[in-house]
Order: structure tokens, then C-alpha cells, then sequence
């Protein structure tokens, strides 16, 4: 069985430009706080909830606008989450990183491994009252450090609960390199735990689309819990205004202060030899020039590869573009009708 | 004297303790990039960026105390302690107790604390309340840059494990990182007294347990940590414009408690007015009333303090947190 390329490209497309859409209310001040958004791994969240139907439950991380999205989530009721109104998803009490559907079971945390246990979770209580649904749990490769998140995957392999793990892996653990804080092979490391896998290029949305498809298969028959390890790039990094990216594309703007105090701690007495000085410096260099090089590339962008693949006549794709464009549109609009005022009063 | 930034001292505090004792080393998610200048001068095997793995980090600290050295262990947010409560609670703040005093745990663990910035009810906790409820465990909670910086080189000199709040409106630097991340389109109402202020040339240790009067007073006494001490502080000047008299006493650590101090003031004004930015129930406001009623005090009291879950939108977020009109009306209503 072949997924439906036009379906995943729509899908994508959508959650790209609901995101973008976020990110510009967040930029023009709208948003309070973080934002952690999901742009650059479109291929996962959609290859993987392509899958889901009614009565299956996700359980998300901080970065789960997407994937509330993707569960059938009204799209304006999502915007008006993140900027805080009372008609929002959760009434403005949760922020993006609190998103809740009840009605679709999926639930997101700002806890960071917290996506392990809930699904188990949902998925002891598929057993029991839903047999056949599953439960999703979406991460990032730094929650693979998280306790919770090992523990939850042997109860999941010992409870043969019909779970689906999916790590999202942009090689940064928050802003610090993967490589440094995380040994061995995650793959492996599931495995260890009971838990067989695969490991995927998340950019490519058919790829995760087929990976999954054998994994939910068998979660659906009782045959116990999954591993899915699939690679991204994040443009924007861990969050919204990530200060290594900031100081990589403006170093002018971005260091001249920092720069001065970096300058006479690394010159100043008492302290580490000029050796470890030095190497500390040339990590703090190469940290920069990675972020520098954290663009979304057609290479790594899901949303322009599966287009490229697309083969339906170019009228009808520039109508899909066109209808996805303006229900993003229509999402924000109705959510800018109900944000507070200016003078930061809240319109009842 | 010099002038720094909340964040400024807190750093220069803990670079001058690394530079005088080789035994306290640095250690949390991303310090590497957070204390970019630390790692710099003291290099990687005294500033080492974790994994995402708080009670392993959080435990670590306690081995490693127990073990010589002096670990200044960073949490990001104290919300994220209870991923490692264990750590704290069922060990850090136990051994002492269990070898009958032969066995201390020097560490310091900094995080993030409160609200105001936008991030809502999992990452703009208090929480102080629930820690100093652990027998063994410090809190400390500063308001200013001196405090800050003061009150880190005793909590690093301190022999027992400390929890060391930075409130997330009053560090720049983590109100750039969480709240502004570099953007210009919106502010936060962050009190410019604990943002920056006039600080030691050299630190001293500031010693934990002891409060400190921000404002005399004579009709109502005011109490707090962190940010609230600022609400209160802009509540007493509205307050005396109305001719009421109010008194702030910053109580600086919530464990130890200054006791004595509170008892002293609210002795003089007759009224004791709690401005506490954790959990209303069960907290320090309930403590300093018992506190009163165990010294045989009969006061007029009241708290103005957080009911429920901090809400996201910014406006009901607001609300929720003491702010300068509930921590009035308060006061007015025990007049």
C-alpha cells in the first residue's frame, strides 16, 4: 500500500504554514514567552499521524501544535491558544506547551520525557477499554536521557502495550550537541529495553510513512510496543529566538555585548590552563558556526521534497497551495478578532 | 561599589568562588552556552553541559558532594526539580541526618523560579514553600543584584545543600532567553530595582536566614521574597499617599526562616501582610501565621499570594500573581 502523496504534501503544507503563521504573531509580540515550533519536521509528525484514526491518542512534548493539528484540532482554536484567549483550545490556560484535546485524547507537556509514560498510559487503558487503538508518543533524542522516558519504554515493552515511540532527532539536546551528552545508539538503546525499531530520514515523509505503517500495524494486533527513530533539521533550533542561532546569522548585534565579558573571562587570572581556555573557546566556536549552518535547505525540508515529487498538473497544485494558504489565513484572522485589545485588556 | 545586573552578579559571585576554591565546579543542561563565560575561563571539566537528565545530575551532585567536591548543579527551572525531587528530598537533605551528623552535602542547585514572563503554570513555579518543607534542605530566594550575589557565596560556602531561586523576571539573562528571546515587540513589567543595582566590589557571604527591612514602617507589615518584595515595595508607596504607613521586610531565605524579624516587625505594626508568589495553602504565608501565633502574637493578617495554576494569557496571569493593586487593597482592607 502506497500513502497518498497530494494527502501528506496538504498535510505538511498546512502544518508549515500554521506554524509560520505562529511564529509571526509570536515575533509581533502576541505571543508571551517561548515558542517552540515544529518547522522542518513536518515529514515525522505527518508520516506518523497519517496513521492515526478515531480513538487512537498522542501524547506530545512542548512542541505539539502540529501535532494537535494533525489529530483534527480546529486550526483557530490552536492560534488563539497560543496568544492566550479565552476562546483558545484550553480556554488560554495551557500556551502552546499545554496544549489538551480530550475528544482526541492527545495531550502535550512541557516536561521533557513526560510524552513516554502518559502514552503507556493511554495505551493500558486502550487495552482495557479500546482494543485495537494506539498510542503515539513524540520526543526529541534529548528526552532519550530522560529517566522517565527509559522507564516508560521496558513497562511498555513488559505490558506489550500497543505504543508507538517516535523520536525526533535534530542532533541538539536543547542547544547542546547531542554527541556530547548521549552515548550509544538509540536504536540500540530501545532495543536493550525490549523495544524493536527503526531508524528513518525524517525528511522524507513517504519513508515515515512506511516505517510507521508496519509499526501501528502491530501495535493494533497486540504484538507490543515500537521505536521509530527519524532525523530532522529545525531551522529555528530549540525555540523561537535560540540565542546560538541569533548569534550565528547577526554576530554583530548578538555578541557585541557578550563578547566584551567572554573576552576578559577568558583573559582574566585564576582559571583553567591556556590549553583548556583554548579548547573551551574553540567549542564555543564551532557551537556558532554549527548554528550558522542550521538552514532548512531543500535537502532537509520535507514540505519542498515531497513537491518536488508531486505529479499532478500544476493548476490543481497551485489550488491546494492557494485553499491551505487561506485556511491558515482565515485561522488567524479569527484569532486576532478575539485577542486582547491594545493595552494588553481582554475582549469579553 | 560597581553596578551589575541580577544576572551579572549571580555570575560574577560564582566565578570569584570557582577562582578561590578548585572544588566548586559547574555542572546542568546547556551551561556550556548559558555560562559561556564560566566555560571559557574554567573550561569543561569545571562548567560540563548534562544530558536532559535531572535526577541523574541532581543525584550526581549529592555523590559528588558527599564526596568533596562543592557542585553548583543548574536546573534551568525549579518546576523541572521534580523530574529529580529524589535527589533533594529522600538524599541531599537527609544525610546529614542519617549519620548522625558526620556526613554534610555541600552543594548549590540553581534554577529559575516565578512568573510574569509568559510561560505559564509548568515553568513559572515558585515552589519554595514545597522545599522548605523538607527539613534539611536551604531556600534561598534574592530580590536584588547585591543580594544575589551575596547570598550565592554563602549558599556556595554553606556546608549543606541549597536551593538557590533566580526569579526569572529579575535575571536578564533568563528573561531574554525564555521571555524576549531577542525580541523587541514586547515587554515584561520587571521591577528596575532588581533588575540592576549597586553591588560589592568583592562578595561577601550574606548570611542565609537573615531578613532584611526595605521599607520602616508602622501600620502594616509586609512580607516576602523575590519579586514580591518590589510589588510590595510600589503597594507601601501607593499605600502611603493614603496614609498608611507600610513596612517591608525582604525575608531574603524562606529556609532558614528569619523568624525573629517577622516577629519583631509585625510586633510594632499589629498587622502582618503576606505577599507570596508560590501556592497560597500549606505554604510560607500558613508558616508565618503560625509563626506569629506561636510567639503569642494576636494580629490582623492576610496573604496575597497564588490560588491556583498560573494561566497562560497574560492577562489572567496577572491576576493570579501578587501584584502591586491585590497587595493594596490587602493592606487597606486590614486597616
Amino acid at each position: 500500500m502506497a500513502p497518498d502523496r497530494v494527502a501528506l504534501y496538504a498535510k505538511m503544507l498546512t502544518c508549515r504554514r500554521l506554524e509560520e503563521a505562529i511564529a509571526e504573531l509570536w515575533q509581533q509580540g502576541r505571543i508571551s514567552g517561548e515558542m517552540h515550533l515544529g518547522i522542518g519536521e513536518e515529514g515525522i509528525n505527518v508520516g506518523v499521524l497519517d496513521h492515526l484514526g478515531d480513538g487512537d491518542a498522542v501524547a506530545l512534548d512542548h512542541r505539539g501544535t502540529a501535532g494537535m493539528l494533525l489529530r483534527g484540532v480546529d486550526m483557530a482554536a490552536i492560534v488563539k491558544e497560543c496568544m492566550g484567549t479565552v476562546d483558545g483550545l484550553c480556554g488560554g490556560m495551557g500556551g502552546h506547551m499545554h496544549l489538551y484535546s480530550k475528544d482526541h485524547l492527545a495531550a502535550s507537556s512541557g516536561i521533557v520525557g513526560a510524552a513516554g509514560p502518559a502514552a503507556c498510559g493511554f495505551a493500558l487503558a486502550h487495552q482495557h477499554l479500546r482494543p485495537g487503538k494506539v498510542a503515539v508518543a513524540f520526543f526529541g533524542e534529548g528526552a532519550m536521557n530522560q529517566g522517565m522516558l527509559m522507564e516508560a519504554l521496558n513497562l511498555a515493552a513488559v505490558w506489550e502495550l500497543p505504543v508507538l515511540f517516535v523520536c525526533r532527532d535534530n542532533g541538539l539536546a536543547i542547544t547542546t550537541p547531542s554527541a556530547w551528552v548521549t552515548s550509544g545508539d538509540l536504536e540500540e538503546r530501545a532495543r536493550g529495553l525490549g523495544v524493536p525499531g527503526g531508524s528513518v530520514n525524517g525528511t522524507d515523509v513517504e519513508a515515515v510513512w512506511r516505517a510507521t505503517r508496519e509499526m501501528i500495524d502491530r501495535a493494533r494486533r497486540g504484538r507490543g510496543p515500537s521505536f521509530l527513530h527519524a532525523s530532522c533539521m529545525r531551522p529555528e533550533g530549540h525555540f523561537l529566538g535560540d540565542p546560538l542561532i541569533r548569534m550565528a546569522r547577526s554576530p554583530v548585534a548578538e555578541t557585541k555585548t557578550r563578547l566584551g565579558e567572554l573576552l576578559s573571562a577568558t583573559t582574566s587570572s585564576d582559571g583553567a590552563s591556556v590549553t583548556q581556555r583554548a579548547a573551551s573557546l574553540g567549542k564555543i566556536t564551532a557551537m556558532l558556526g554549527r548554528a550558522a549552518r542550521t538552514r532548512l535547505g531543500h535537502a532537509h525540508d520535507p514540505v519542498r521534497r515531497m513537491r518536488t515529487r508531486l505529479t499532478i498538473p500544476s493548476d490543481d497544485l497551485a489550488t491546494l497551495e492557494r485553499e491551505v494558504e487561506l485556511a491558515v489565513a482565515n485561522a488567524v484572522e479569527d484569532a486576532l478578532r478575539s485577542a486582547p485589545a491594545a493595552g494588553g485588556e481582554v475582549l469579553s | 561599589m560597581r553596578r551589575m545586573t541580577y544576572a551579572q552578579a549571580i555570575e560574577d559571585a560564582l566565578a570569584q568562588a570557582m577562582a578561590a576554591d578548585e572544588r566548586v565546579v559547574v555542572f546542568g543542561e546547556d551551561v556550556h552556552a548559558l555560562r559561556m563565560n564560566l566555560y571559557a575561563r574554567f573550561g569543561k571539566r569545571r562548567v560540563r553541559p548534562t544530558p536532559i537528565s535531572e535526577s541523574a545530575f541532581l543525584g550526581a551532585a549529592v555523590g559528588a558532594a558527599m564526596a568533596g567536591l562543592r557542585p553548583v548543579a543548574e536546573l534551568v527551572m525549579i518546576d523541572f526539580v521534580t523530574v529529580a525531587s529524589d535527589a533533594l528530598i529522600n538524599h541531599a537533605a537527609k544525610v546529614e541526618a542519617f549519620s548522625g551528623g558526620r556526613w554534610r552535602v555541600p552543594m548549590v542547585v540553581r534554577a529559575g523560579c516565578g512568573g510574569g514572563y509568559g510561560d505559564g503554570g509548568q515553568h513559572e513555579q515558585a515552589l519554595w514553600g514545597w522545599l522548605a518543607h523538607i527539613p534539611g534542605l536551604t531556600v534561598v530566594v534574592p530580590s536584588t543584584p547585591a543580594d544575589a550575589g551575596g547570598l550565592l557565596t554563602a549558599a556556595i560556602a554553606d556546608d549543606g545543600p541549597v536551593v538557590f531561586l533566580e526569579h526569572q523576571l529579575l535575571a536578564d539573562d533568563w528573561l531574554e532567553y525564555l521571555g524576549s528571546g531577542g525580541r523587541t515587540t514586547i515587554t515584561y513589567d520587571v521591577p528596575a530595582e532588581g533588575r540592576e543595582g549597586e553591588v560589592p566590589d568583592r562578595w561577601h557571604p550574606i548570611p542565609l536566614g537573615t531578613a532584611a527591612v526595605r521599607r520602616p514602617g508602622t501600620d502594616v507589615t509586609i512580607v516576602g521574597v523575590g519579586v514580591g518584595i518590589h510589588r510590595a515595595a510600589a503597594a507601601a508607596e501607593t499605600l502611603s499617599r493614603d496614609g498608611i504607613s507600610a513596612s517591608v521586610l525582604d525575608l531574603r531565605s524562606v529556609a532558614p526562616l528569619d523568624r525573629e524579624a517577622v516577629v519583631r516587625d509585625v510586633g510594632r505594626t499589629g498587622r502582618l501582610l503576606v505577599v507570596d508568589e508560590d501556592y497560597r495553602d500549606f505554604g510560607l504565608a500558613g508558616e508565618l501565621a503560625a509563626t506569629l501565633l506561636e510567639a503569642g502574637l494576636t494580629v490582623r493578617y492576610a496573604r496575597v499570594a497564588v490560588e491556583g495554576t498560573i494561566p497562560f494569557d497574560p492577562a489572567r496571569e496577572r491576576q493570579a500573581l501578587p501584584n502591586v493593586e491585590r497587595i493594596a487593597a490587602a493592606a487597606r482592607a486590614l486597616m
